[in-house]
């Protein structure tokens, strides 16, 4: 659990530090307005949709870290634990998820400078590269069956197949996203909402891209 | 009330607060069923809740006939006696609680009590609404499977939860895991709406310390809501694959109808470790909007401000934090390392000061106060009286050493249900008599509402306080029947006949409840708009019930915190929080007499 317990901690202290230097030296019950009511506000910048993404991704992170808390002490738990090869193949879909990252952060300066074609090539090229990654693992997925690693044959097999396939599905999940904004593209919507639409595809694959190096290197290291 | 009259652009900021686009659906399935306005989903979460929870009520009764009358009802069998306990004790919890705490109340009171015009995510929240929907089809399909329901009781610690021989392994137990799974997914919506809405959408001049403790209260179970909850997401993940793929995360080499399983080294300690990492925080997910609520409806009905509010928010916070190290406290027996078990029976007491800071709080902020004993009143008092009783039992169990020879007994049944289930409850009961005005435009009955309060106030201590006794003499908790046993005195069954007859009375009463629900929503008196004269913004509204958008043209502007009771030398008795400074009329030449408070 000492994963888990570290990323609650760092997440806790942000957030009672900044309820801190919202609370410290204010008297509640004193009546008045203006200047106390502008500070407490968040933000400008902290719109809606962004500060959802940032606690939905305070949530699946709290999936993933007792996911890898669980792999941790389970390896210790049983002697039974046989780490499993790594194969070639995860170093190509790897690169390619950085890739389509790569892409969609394209596509985002793309859309702050209104250039829309290269919006929707860079869109394209980002949801492309990231279905090939979904297909690149599951052809991982049928190696490692051939090879005789089946999921019920070892916990190794058994949590490598439940973090991948929870990561492919956020994966998709995000590609329901992007094909939501990649409509609102072709039909010419409103330039601010594909903006926001777009940055927060973005920052979600980048997301994804890290809980993947995470698990990659878990894999790799035991 | 709404109509006061004056000018408030001249004092506030300009708009920090962008307008909301709202969808105006005009069909009655728009405005009722697929609702985007968080007042309507929050009273489909409500109903919901109830009804399932109802379902639970029952369930318990078949219990208690069991304890109370051994024999006397045939519906009842060891096996489904253990399906009953689980599913009573799974939807009392996950079901109704946890729903309606934060999908009713959250929904209801958030945007109103902000200033909002809705949930930041109106779309996203009535999505919310109907995968909790679905995850309790999912569950009540446990019930019709061939099979049944699970037995393996509400902590559906592994091996047995899926084991052969316990009830429902055959079908119960996947509609379970799945059903918590669905909820999961629909909370975690319906949780990013809170969350987002509390921080964001909050209009001018409601800073974060002038919010009501109620909204504090969600807000951080909200919080820690999103962040426990994954734990048992993974845990219902990974037992579900042990049960149907095979895999050993949990299920240890074992002996099982003779015959030794395939697994090996799967660890049932891990899942207990990942249940109590969420099972533990739920207990507070339950409590702190209880907390919430309960200070707002003290400080209502008391006519006084709260007592410490920035201790009151900051003890929620801690109370928050420390939740998430505490959770093996339900592990002592596990035989985990007892340097371990110090461990947690410390910081386990260490909960214990925030929690007792609030209690004093709430005390002292009855001390001289005003108090008009209506009935949500009086169900706040009736949850300082079960909470603290809950907790003096709770500090018990928290000790290793006390734990150990209670653990599974009685005496936790009766520790838990004090102040997870009567407390939560009884605060759930105010809030529905406090805010019915509002969502309704009538007032609830009084007198049926003394009369519920009452039954079910003294009722729960006839039912919860002998347990502890018989707990002392340890029965153990999930038996269908105790056989011949030496250690447990005959005068137990003369005690459990009395707490069947106890709780049956309780759970008849709870009918007339839903009779007065339904009878003063076309009978009750007419609340008007403020009939507590409260300063909260949700009694400010221009219309009761408040129209879809909540606040008519323009948002209000707020200008002082939640608690100006019986300031001294005002005029009125209360100060609504958008009253401007100028606008407060004084007593002629009574300025500051100090006489407001008593
Ligand atoms: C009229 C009200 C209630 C009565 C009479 C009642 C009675 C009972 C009884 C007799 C048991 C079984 C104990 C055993 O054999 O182990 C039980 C278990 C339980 N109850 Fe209640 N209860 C009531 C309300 C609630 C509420 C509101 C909650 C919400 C937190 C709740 C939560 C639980 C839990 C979590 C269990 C444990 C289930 C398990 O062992 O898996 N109960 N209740
Ligand atoms: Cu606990």
């Amino acid at each position: 659990m000492t994963v888990t317990l570290t990323f609650l901690a760092l997440l806790m202290a942000g957030f009672v530090a900044w309820l801190f230097s919202h609370s410290v030296n204010v008297r509640p019950w004193v009546a008045g307005s203006s200047e106390t009511a502008r500070r407490t506000q968040v933000p400008e910048w902290v719109t809606a949709p962004r500060m959802g993404l940032m606690v939905l991704l305070a949530t699946v992170t709290s999936v993933f870290t007792l996911i890898i808390s669980a792999y941790l002490m389970r390896m210790e738990m049983g002697a039974d634990w046989h780490p499993l090869p790594d194969s070639a193949l995860l170093w190509f879909n790897s690169a390619l998820l950085v890739l389509a990252s790569v892409a969609l952060h394209g596509a985002w300066r793309a859309a702050r400078q209104d250039a829309v074609e290269r919006v929707r090539h860079l869109l394209i090229a980002g949801g492309g590269l990231s279905a090939l990654f979904v297909v690149g693992q599951l052809l991982v997925w049928r190696q490692l069956a051939v090879e005789g690693y089946y999921l019920a044959t070892n916990p190794a097999n058994a949590f490598y197949y439940l973090l991948t396939s929870l990561h492919g599905l956020h994966l998709l999940g995000g590609l329901v996203a992007w094909a939501k904004v990649f409509r609102r593209l072709q039909r010419g919507g409103e330039p601010a909402r594909l903006r926001s639409g777009i940055e927060l595809c973005a920052v979600y694959w980048d997301f994804l891209l890290l809980v993947w190096v995470v698990v990659f290197a878990l894999l790799l290291k035991t | 009330m709404a109509e006061r009259e004056y000018d408030a652009s001249s004092h506030a900021p300009p708009a920090e607060v962008g307008e909301m686009e709202l969808v105006h659906p005009r069909t009655f399935i728009g405005k009722y069923i697929w609702s985007q306005d968080a007042k309507v989903i929050a009273i489909q979460y409500g109903l919901t809740a109830t009804a399932i929870g109802l379902v639970a009520l029952v369930l318990s009764i078949l219990i208690r006939l069991q304890l109370g009358f051994p024999n006397s009802v045939s519906l009842i069998d060891p096996a489904s006696y253990l399906q009953h306990v689980t599913m009573h004790g799974m939807i009392m919890v996950v079901y109704l609680l946890t729903a309606i705490l934060l999908g009713g109340f959250g929904n209801y009171l958030i945007p109103l009590m902000c200033g909002a015009r809705d949930m930041a995510f109106p779309y996203l929240n009535m999505l919310s609404f109907w995968t909790y929907l679905l995850s309790v089809l999912i569950l009540v399909a446990g019930f019709f499977v061939p099979g049944g329901s699970s037995g393996a009781g509400w902590t559906l610690y592994p091996p047995q939860s899926i084991s052969p021989g316990t009830p429902g392994v055959d079908g119960g137990i996947v509609l379970m895991l799945v059903s918590l799974a669905v909820f999961i997914i629909g909370f975690t919506m319906g949780g990013l709406n809170y969350v987002v809405t509390v921080l964001q959408a909050r209009t001018r001049g409601m800073t974060l310390m002038r919010l009501p403790l109620t909204v504090w209260g969600i807000f951080m179970a909200t919080v820690m809501a999103l962040l426990a909850f994954p734990a048992l997401l993974v845990a219902a993940l990974m037992l579900l694959m042990d049960l149907l793929l095979g895999t050993s995360f949990f299920m240890p080499e074992m002996l099982a109808m003779g015959e030794i399983t395939e697994r090996e080294g799967g660890s049932p300690l891990l899942f207990q470790h990942l249940f109590w990492f969420f099972g533990h925080p739920e207990v507070y997910i339950v409590a702190l909007p209880a907390f919430g609520i309960v200070s707002d409806l003290l400080a209502v009905h008391a006519r006084k401000n709260i007592f410490g509010y920035r201790m009151m928010v900051w003890a929620l916070i801690i109370i928050g934090v420390l939740s998430f190290v505490v959770w093996a406290h339900h592990m002592f027996v596990s035989g985990m390392n007892p340097y371990f078990g110090f461990l947690f029976a410390t910081t386990t007491l260490i909960i214990a000061v925030p929690t007792a800071i609030k209690v004093y709080n709430w005390v002292l902020t009855l001390w001289r106060g005003n108090i008009r004993f209506t009935v949500p009143m009086l169900f706040a008092i009736g949850f300082l009286f079960t909470f603290v009783n809950g907790g003096l039992s709770g500090l018990f169990l928290g000790n290793v050493t006390a734990d150990v020879p209670l653990s599974d007994t009685y005496f936790v049944v009766g520790h838990f249900h004090m102040v997870m289930a009567v407390a939560p409850i009884m605060v759930i009961f105010g809030a529905i008599y406090h805010w019915y005005p509002k969502m309704t435009g009538r007032m609830l009955n009084d007198t049926l509402g003394k009369i519920h309060f009452w039954v079910t106030f003294l009722g729960t201590y006839l039912i919860y306080y002998p347990m502890h006794f018989i707990g002392l003499e340890g029965v153990p908790r999930r038996y269908y029947a105790y056989g011949e046993t030496t250690f447990i005195s005959d005068s137990v069954q003369t005690l459990n006949a009395g707490i069947t007859i106890a709780a049956i009375i309780v759970a008849a009463t709870q009918l007339l409840f839903l009779f007065n629900l339904a009878w003063s929503y076309f009978r009750g008196r007419e609340s008007g708009p403020n009939p507590w004269q409260a300063t909260t913004l949700e009694w400010q509204t221009p219309h009761t019930p408040p129209r879809h958008g909540n606040f008519g043209d323009a948002l209000p502007v707020v200008y002082r915190w939640p608690y100006d009771y019986g300031v001294p030398g005002a005029k009125d008795d209360f100060i609504p929080q958008n009253v401007p400074p100028e606008a407060v009329e004084y007593l002629d030449g009574a300025h500051a007499t100090g006489k407001g408070a008593t």
